[in-house]
């Protein structure tokens, strides 16, 4: 009778130890397949961009590639920028700044949305769902989204639609007055 | 049904290897004798077509894949190269496109041929939610496939599709953002994204076949529902598959490839959209973004909501609740032939589907008689979750359904067959 519950012991243990050795193994395996989707070191590293600004007047926009996306700089005119300081942060449907340069909890603040208040510097991705807002259109004097009807002020704020969040500002620095480093 | 075998092997080999391998039997079991309701209608032969459907995108993808070439330089390069230089690639192509489309017409009908009919009602709960899985299943293909020419509405509609993951990062911060990163491969839709989507693309239908097999097994417990929606009493009820039904599906199949044939030949890009004759930019999105016709009524559910998260959840909360029929319907009755009341709603909730197709294929800013186009999309959408959760059930409890035939074979061939048979 002892040796048959020792018998038992034993292989309950074996049952066990084995299933949890399995489970941890396959757990294990299975994680280079999924990383493996992942961006590689390849294109984490191909990250930085920089733009020539003597030639953009006020006004006026470019659109450049970076990380695959585009990146909208933009020449703000007196009178934009006079607008877009009148706007309160607590009429923004977003009152964060979206600026990579700043703190997280940032204001959305015209001042904050970028690092000289002629120029603005965003990615041109719709917080939405990704598509790439068109410049000049919308209520705002800013960007409209024909996706799915998102409008962003001359700011890049977002004032309408399902967009969540304002564009965002990427890491950028200026070189000298005429030109910026972004990433 | 299961159980019984009329199968008698005839020859001394077919006894020889029904012994050790009775796949003979099995045939004959399940697609020659099996005993089928006597009264099933044209609607019933959708199965059979999307067999079909699902016969030819395989051929006729694995014939693309020998021509097409999954990079992003050169993907939307040789589509063009299968149109124009492959010996009739434009032709394979086409079919393939074309196939696409024609697979969802089937499936759209098959699936309302089940609502109308009450064929996902006990025993057959778990046939209409392996068909559910089929239906999702075929939706990602179809995105994946959409994908691959490298066109301007292949990009944008990778891009925003993915980015519904995004969403996720209003539950969890960055959480949304990291899988969209995963399913990229980079910071944006791009090269990686297409050879992944290239691999999927060709992985899910096998996938599909193997599930179908589940949805035809499932099917052969309980049997085929039929018009009447009571169950099979007596074998006067039923007439074996062939050649009955070999043959109808065969006909019907015939008319339906006609059909087929009429867009492939003289149609060709009807379903298609021109600005993807337009290589992928990742600088510029189309104007009007839709996607295809079979994806717009979920598409004004998602437009129809102005916050991005709920937005989202209603469009995957649209194709979950179809997981849930068999329960919402209260019903003791099957069929809508006996059910008045439900026949109706039934009715408005396929045009339903049809208007918040027609939304979703307008501009996001669209009018019709002074109305925004938004507004007529919230009321559908409303109507879509309702009919569901709301009139199913409501509907079920409070509605006296005609009364049902004593039989099938009473139904088909009047009180002079109800008489004992031998």
């Amino acid at each position: 009778m002892a040796a048959h519950t020792l018998d038992a012991t034993r292989r309950d243990f074996l049952y066990v130890a084995s299933g949890a050795v399995g489970a941890v193994g396959a757990a294990a395996a299975a994680w280079p397949f999924i990383d493996q989707m992942n961006p590689s070191a390849a294109v984490l590293a191909l990250s930085t961009v920089e733009v020539d600004l003597a030639t953009i007047q006020p006004g006026q926009q470019v659109v450049v590639k970076w990380r695959g996306h585009p990146l909208f700089v933009r020449h703000q005119t007196p009178k934009e920028i006079e607008a877009a300081d009148a706007v309160q942060v607590s009429e923004l449907p977003d009152p964060v700044a979206r600026n990579s340069n700043l703190p997280d909890n940032a204001p959305a603040t015209a001042a904050n949305r970028g690092l000289k208040k002629e120029w603005l510097v965003l990615i041109g991705v719709c917080t939405h769902l990704g598509c790439t807002p068109t410049g000049f259109e919308g209520d705002y004097g800013g960007w409209l989204c024909h996706c799915h009807g998102s409008q962003y002020d001359s700011t890049g704020r977002v004032r309408k639609g399902p967009a969540p969040a304002n564009l965002q500002v990427p890491v950028y620095s200026f070189l000298s007055d005429t030109r910026i480093k972004v990433g | 049904m299961s159980g019984q075998s009329s199968y008698t092997p005839r020859s001394g080999l077919s006894k020889w290897i029904d012994q050790r391998l009775p796949l003979p039997r099995f045939i004959n079991d399940t697609m020659m004798t099996f005993p089928t309701p006597r009264n099933l209608n044209i609607w019933y032969t959708f199965g059979g077509i999307l067999t079909f459907c699902l016969g030819v995108q395989i051929i006729t993808g694995i014939v693309l894949a020998m021509h097409y070439v999954a990079n992003a330089g050169m993907a939307f390069n040789s589509v063009e190269s299968i149109m124009r230089d492959v010996n009739y690639g434009w032709l394979v192509r086409f079919i393939h496109s074309t196939g696409a489309s024609m697979f969802f017409l089937a499936v759209y009908l098959h699936m309302f041929r089940g609502l109308y009919y009450g064929s996902y009602k006990a025993p057959r709960e778990l046939i209409w939610i392996i068909g559910v899985l089929i239906y999702l299943l075929m939706m990602a293909t179809a995105f994946f496939g959409y994908v691959l020419p490298w066109g301007q509405m292949s990009f944008w509609g990778a891009t925003v599709i993915t980015s519904l993951f995004s969403s996720i990062d209003q539950i969890v911060p960055h959480l949304g953002t990291a899988i969209t990163t995963w399913l990229w491969g980079d910071f944006a839709v791009g090269d990686a994204t297409l050879n992944r989507f290239f691999s999927l693309h060709y992985l899910l239908p096998f996938i599909i076949a193997g599930v179908v097999g589940l949805h035809i097994w499932a099917l052969h417990v309980p049997g085929n529902n039929n018009p009447l929606g009571i169950d099979v009493k007596s074998p006067q009820d039923t007439v074996p598959f062939h050649p009955y039904y070999t043959v109808k599906d065969a006909f019907y199949l015939c008319l339906y490839v006609l059909l087929f044939a009429v867009f492939v030949f003289y149609a060709p890009d009807f379903f298609g959209n021109p600005d993807n004759y337009e290589p992928a930019n990742a600088l510029v999105t189309p104007p009007d973004i839709v996607p295809e016709w079979y994806l717009l009524p979920f598409y004004a559910m998602l437009r129809a909501i102005p916050q991005k998260l709920i937005g989202v959840l209603v469009l995957g909360g649209a194709i979950v609740t179809l997981v849930f029929i068999p329960w919402l319907d209260t019903s003791r009755v099957r069929s809508c032939r006996f059910r008045p009341l439900m026949k109706q709603f039934f009715w408005a909730f396929a045009v339903d589907c049809l208007i918040l197709g027609y939304c979703g294929s307008q501009g996001v800013d669209a009018v019709l008689f002074g109305v925004p186009l938004i507004w007529l999309a919230r009321l559908g959408t409303l109507y879509y979750f309702g009919y569901f959760w709301v009139l199913m059930p409501v509907i079920g409890l409070i509605e006296t359904p005609k009364p049902l035939p004593a039989s099938i074979a009473q139904s088909v061939l009047g009180d002079s067959a109800t008489a004992p048979a031998e």
